[in-house]
């Protein structure tokens, strides 16, 4: 009798469980589910170029606006810090708005989808990469800054030979962080009509009817695409860090 | 000997030299002329000005009032220590080499940006000087495969790499294990026979009787005693100086 009751229990919940879920909408093994899996797919490409542009531009951004944070003119430190503090202090989703929306008004100037997300992307992380830039220059010791000095290296030599070599190899996990922040921070982009993963589910869901599991998809696929940025950041410190030990 | 000063003008001249640092005074009016040539040991106690004086002679501190010449430039401002500062080698206390290049970069890097170098000609030119403080082998390793002695040996490579005419020394064997002190001083003590003129701040008085032609005795931001170092170790004039001499010599 006990054994039933668990019996009939179980039973219960399955169902319960297989009427909640509805994995057919995904399911590869079915033309129309296989055909969805490669529709979600499809936005990937995006998802990776826009990412990838946004923080080759932010890198480079954040850098040029480190620079001066660090210099003894006070003037520069000024543009540096009211740079950092007023992008900084703009949510990411609200700039992406404002750049697609109220830059063609103000300047006449009008992007296309991807790249007012693109320049929206690597404005909000330029000030973040000028802090991590700034921490990692700082962190270098006096010491190397005046042999350098001694030997007659410019300031830009003295950057670009001794000073950000050592570091960039410092700050690479704090990059690595940046990066994947990067990767999520573009799925704002489908509010702009940007066809990338978030926006190929939401068009999905709408037609389908079926959010769970095709966000659960989108999950996934964030996951996959973070965890391939993870390694290869972790790739590229054992590659320079290599040459230290 | 050297230490006639009237005869050859100064490469390096000092007068009435002071730097403070927020309220502390590092250096209070330091006169002080180095001839062409010439090797200078600075001792002092800790905190003496003595760092801070040889770090004036090529602007890593800025001095505050008085006037400091080298090689014929007055060292107003940090254009005109541009002008000589190909001029003045400076070896440290923590050797500063940089750590993610090899030896040989850390050699070639001065001599290829600044001196215009082929690689190939730096290359030589670095081997020549790996070869003069016998470490040439290392050549290909990196600065923490080094132990320390030959580390301060390469430091000291580096600097001879832009061929100065004036080489500075902050303590180059005070972070040096006792057994390395001997290595570094042996390469001293052969480049102050070649005639390079070397002011070297040390605690190592046996190299000072050995090699200075003057000994300069600092304390409290004053030079309290110079003269040729026979005669001041043979013959303190101070009180201060003698005392000093008995505590390293007893220690």
């Amino acid at each position: 009798m006990k054994n039933l009751l668990i019996l009939g229990t179980s039973l219960f919940l399955l169902s319960g469980c297989s009427g909640n879920w509805g994995w057919y909408v995904v399911d590869p093994t079915t033309p129309s589910g296989f055909n969805n899996l490669k529709f979600m797919a499809s936005g990937a490409i995006y998802t990776i170029q826009m990412s990838l542009t946004a923080i080759a531009i932010s890198v480079v951004v954040g850098l040029l606006v480190a620079l001066p944070g660090l210099s003894e003119k006070r003037g520069w430190r000024v543009f540096n810090r009211t740079y950092v503090e007023i992008v900084r202090a703009v949510p990411v989703l609200v700039l992406i708005l404002w750049v697609y929306y109220g830059l063609p008004a103000i300047t006449g100037i009008t992007l296309g989808v991807f790249w007012a997300g693109v320049f929206a992307l690597a404005l909000s992380d330029s000030a973040f990469q000028a802090e991590i830039f700034r921490a990692g220059i700082q962190s270098i010791g006096r010491g190397q800054y005046e042999a350098a000095q001694s030997i007659s290296l410019n300031y830009r030599d003295t950057m670009r030979y001794v000073i950000l070599p050592q570091a960039i190899r410092r700050i690479l996990p704090a990059l690595g962080n940046q990066f994947v922040y990067m990767l999520k921070m573009s799925s704002l982009v489908s509010v702009i009509g940007m066809q990338e993963l978030t926006r190929k589910a939401n068009e999905l869901v709408v037609a389908e009817y079926r959010p769970l599991e095709i966000y659960t998809i989108l999950v996934l696929e964030y996951l996959v695409l973070i965890l391939i940025v993870s390694a290869g950041v972790r790739w590229l410190e054992r590659r320079l860090m290599g040459d230290e030990v | 000997m050297t230490t006639s000063q009237t005869e050859t003008k100064p490469i390096i001249s000092m007068e009435n030299v002071s730097k403070h640092f927020g309220d502390f005074q590092a250096l209070k009016n330091v006169n002080l002329d180095v001839a062409l040539g010439e090797r200078v040991v600075v001792c002092g106690p800790s905190g003496s000005g003595k760092s801070t004086l040889i770090r004036c002679i090529n602007r890593l501190e800025r001095h505050d009032a008085g006037r400091i010449t080298v090689d014929g430039t007055e060292l107003t401002n940090d254009a005109a220590m541009e002008k000589v500062r190909g001029s003045v080698g400076m070896v440290f206390q923590q050797f500063n080499l940089f750590p993610h290049l090899t030896i040989l970069e850390n050699l070639c890097l001065g001599p290829r940006r600044v001196l215009g170098l082929s690689p190939k000609d730096a290359r030589d030119r670095a081997l020549t000087y790996l070869e003069r403080v016998q470490i040439r082998d290392q050549a290909d390793k990196y600065p923490r495969q080094l132990s320390g002695g030959q580390q301060q040996r390469v430091a000291i490579a580096r600097s001879l790499c832009m061929e100065p005419r004036i080489l500075l020394f902050d303590e180059p064997t005070s972070a040096l294990d006792p057994e390395m002190i001997a290595e570094v001083l042996e390469v001293m003590t052969e480049l102050a026979g070649s005639g390079m003129t070397m002011i070297v701040v040390t605690h190592e008085m046996g190299f000072a009787r050995r090699v200075a032609d003057r000994m300069v005795f600092m304390d409290q931001g004053e030079i309290v005693e110079v003269g040729p170092a026979e005669e001041v170790f043979s013959a303190p004039k101070s009180k201060r100086f003698a005392q000093f001499i008995n505590q390293i010599l007893n220690h």
